[in-house]
């Protein structure tokens, strides 16, 4: 056993953290949020260059994968840069494409970054449908039912979500029968680990901002982050960000559902915390639309609910040890 | 990335959980807080030493089995797993001896650390005193310059087993003119029976007695008892305190054995919803910190040393130990409140953890400022 990262990976989430930097994000993640899909694209484009979705996506359709851990490092760093788009979503459809036809037929565009996925998972506890994110700027609209997998032929309408970056839509019943028995739930656990390593990112800079802000913001002639109160919170902020990483990546080595359930769970509720006590450090700034810090703050209450609230996952935590596991 | 273990790394477990199944006493040993306790637990310290299990993690020569820091870890699941008895030695073999291994002399190491391993010795830490706890780098106990050796005077506080442990080791102030209250001081071993040590014994939260203060009036200690070089002790101390925050004070299987514990009492109590959600956490917690602790292994194994990021370990396990032993007692219900049941106890001692090795807000501070590099500032 040796439970750390290898160097490629570092070296992975490097480069993709100098490629992202030097990419403007933010006012990429801003325009996407306008519906204005141009440089968003380009991005993923880029991204896709990268290996991102390759890691999904089998060899035999083009893909590298699948890589559980490679996701994870590298959803971290989109969380950390806020990479506007349906990210998760177009590695759990590749997850779910096993039928050899339209794997053949979807799949090599998914890896090549040539097309986007989205997927509206309706589970039995869905009353009003699912939302599918960024149906508007995906070309492959997943929708799966317990009846099976389908590809929808179009969505209704755009509704806006409370993180300005991320659009919601519905997709349009019928469409082509993809397979009736997808594997559902494995590609639960990679939209789950996916979403998690994304918040992780999120958290880690929403830290990193805050760090920075209070390090220079001066009241009563010093420094915020000099006053014990506040640095206290920081530092639980870190502990709760540093905890949740080993079960992202332990979650990634094993793809248990418990380990994801449990990384999602804490990955979320860190990044969450984290973006409380950034808006509280942040004071009225941070309140703002027009401070970038928005972009992350808006998008760790998004990711807490996305794939499974943090009570639907602790439930799958002790779900899992109703039986007993062996350590 | 890996979390496999070797064919080695699971026969060890294997030999380690055969040998517990045979040897973990089958009731209970009275508390090791109690003089009674005290005996039983060091006849289970030579017990487990007869086999070489004390000490893993130790050099061969010493009495350990050469096990590295996976393998110890391994041990420690085991042996919470199997629900072994506490470690009465614990504070010598995860304190001291850190620190004789990294700072002592051969001599040292050869003529305390087999006597440590076995239970024959056991020692006792003498770090706080009155008016420096947080604040330890203000101690005023002095260590005066002898014929041979040192003579140490002054009153030493909460110490942990103090009342029947056998020897202490602390720190004591050599050079009372060193221009900073961190300068000056000395690392040095006495012996708690030794002339001029008076032990008054201190009962705790929990109402057991082996916590204690000491009193010290020239106490005699040779040369050969000083570790490091006079002057150095803060730094020496230190060194060791990140050792005991960061992965030697509570093994991940405590909190692995614990959790277990909690979610087959909440299963037992026919799994209530309203409290689903801290067992959960308890479970999530105690697997984030084994995972965290396999990462600082690898990377302590790597050549990493584990500075500040210690401090978040002891705040997460202290914390997480709270939490699972408050849910244990909510869902014990009004009898969750009697005192001489195994849950009660470990919620009492699970309080303490925020305030020894270093209080929680000092750990935070370190974290804030080491970590994060925020500005120093009035605490």
């Amino acid at each position: 056993m040796r439970f750390l990262l290898d160097p490629e990976h570092r070296a992975f989430a490097a480069s993709l953290d100098a490629m992202l930097t030097a990419a403007d994000t933010p006012g990429t993640a801003r325009e996407w949020g306008r519906g204005e899909h141009a440089r968003g694209r380009a991005l993923w484009a880029r991204i896709a260059d990268a290996g991102v979705f390759a890691l999904a996506v089998p060899e035999a359709y083009e893909g590298l994968g699948p890589r559980p851990v490679d996701l994870a490092v590298a959803f971290v760093e989109l969380g950390r840069h806020a990479v506007p788009g349906p990210l998760v979503e177009t590695v759990t459809a590749a997850a779910l494409l096993r039928e050899p036809g339209p794997a053949k037929r979807l799949l090599p565009a998914l890896a090549s970054g040539a097309s986007m996925a989205t997927v509206a998972y309706e589970d039995a506890s869905s009353e009003e449908g699912a939302f599918a994110l960024d149906g508007d700027a995906a070309d492959v609209r997943l929708s799966v039912t317990p009846a099976g997998l389908r590809l929808a032929p179009g969505y209704d309408g755009v509704r806006p979500s409370l993180d300005p970056a991320r659009r919601l839509a519905r997709l349009s019943a019928g469409g082509e029968l993809l397979s009736v028995g997808p594997p559902a739930p494995r590609a639960l656990l990679t939209a789950r680990l996916a979403t998690a390593a994304q918040a992780l990112g999120v958290g880690l800079a929403l830290l990193e901002r805050t760090v920075a802000y209070v390090g220079r913001r001066t009241q009563f002639g010093v420094p915020v982050g000099s006053f014990q109160a506040v640095k206290h919170r920081l530092a639980d902020t870190r502990i709760a960000l540093e905890f949740a990483r080993p079960l992202v990546l332990g979650a990634a080595v094993t793809m248990a559902p418990a380990d994801v359930a449990a990384a999602k769970a804490s990955a979320c509720e860190a990044a969450y915390g984290a973006a409380r006590t950034a808006l509280q450090a942040h004071g009225a700034i941070g309140y703002t639309a027009e401070y970038d810090l928005s972009l992350w703050l808006t998008k760790a209450r998004a990711l807490r609910t996305a794939w499974g609230t943090p009570d639907e996952c602790r439930a799958a935590v002790l779900a899992a040890r109703a039986r007993p596991v062996s350590r | 990335m890996d979390l496999t273990l070797t064919r080695e790394e699971e026969a060890f477990r294997e030999e380690a959980r055969a040998w517990l199944a045979a040897h973990v006493p089958r009731t209970a040993l009275p508390s090791l807080e109690t003089a009674e306790g005290f005996a039983a637990h060091r006849a289970w310290e030579a017990e487990l030493a007869a086999d070489r299990w004390s000490v893993v993690n130790w050099p061969a020569r010493y009495g350990g089995r050469d096990a590295g820091l996976v393998r110890w870890l391994l041990f420690e699941e085991e042996y919470w797993a199997a629900d072994a008895p506490g470690r009465v030695g614990q504070n010598g073999i995860g304190l001291l001896a850190p620190t004789l291994l990294a700072h002592g002399t051969e001599e040292q190491r050869a003529r305390v650390l087999p006597p440590m391993a076995t239970g024959e010795v056991v020692w006792a830490q003498a770090w706080s005193e009155p008016e420096a706890g947080s604040d330890l780098a203000s101690l005023r106990s002095r260590a005066v310059r002898a014929e041979g050796g040192w003579l140490l005077s002054g009153q030493k506080t909460w110490s942990s087993r103090a009342a029947f442990a056998d020897r202490a080791f602390g720190l004591f102030r050599s050079d009372p003119t060193a221009p900073k209250p961190h300068q000056g001081l000395l690392y040095v071993m006495f012996g708690l029976r030794a002339p001029g040590v008076t032990v008054r014994p201190v009962g705790r939260l929990d109402g057991e007695p082996t916590f204690a203060e000491l009193f010290l009036d020239e106490v005699f200690v040779p040369d050969e008892d000083v570790i490091g070089e006079p002057g150095d002790g803060w730094r020496i101390a230190m060194s060791t305190a990140a050792d005991e925050r960061g992965l030697t004070l509570r093994s991940p299987g405590r909190f692995l054995a614990a959790a277990d514990r909690l979610h087959a009492l909440w299963r037992a109590k026919g799994g209530p919803p309203e409290t689903a959600g801290r067992v959960a956490d308890a479970l999530i917690g105690a697997r984030a910190y084994q995972l965290f602790t396999y990462a600082a292994a690898a990377r302590t194994r790597a050549g990493e040393r584990l500075g500040p990021e210690s401090s978040m370990n002891k705040v997460f396990w202290s914390e997480l130990d709270i939490a699972l032993h408050e849910t244990a007692l909510d869902l014990l219900g009004a009898r969750g409140e009697a005192a001489d049941t195994a849950w009660a106890r470990r919620y009492v001692f699970a309080l303490a953890g925020p305030i020894y090795a270093g209080t929680n807000e000092i750990q935070r501070d370190i974290v804030a400022e080491r970590l994060l590099g925020l500005p120093k500032g009035r605490r």
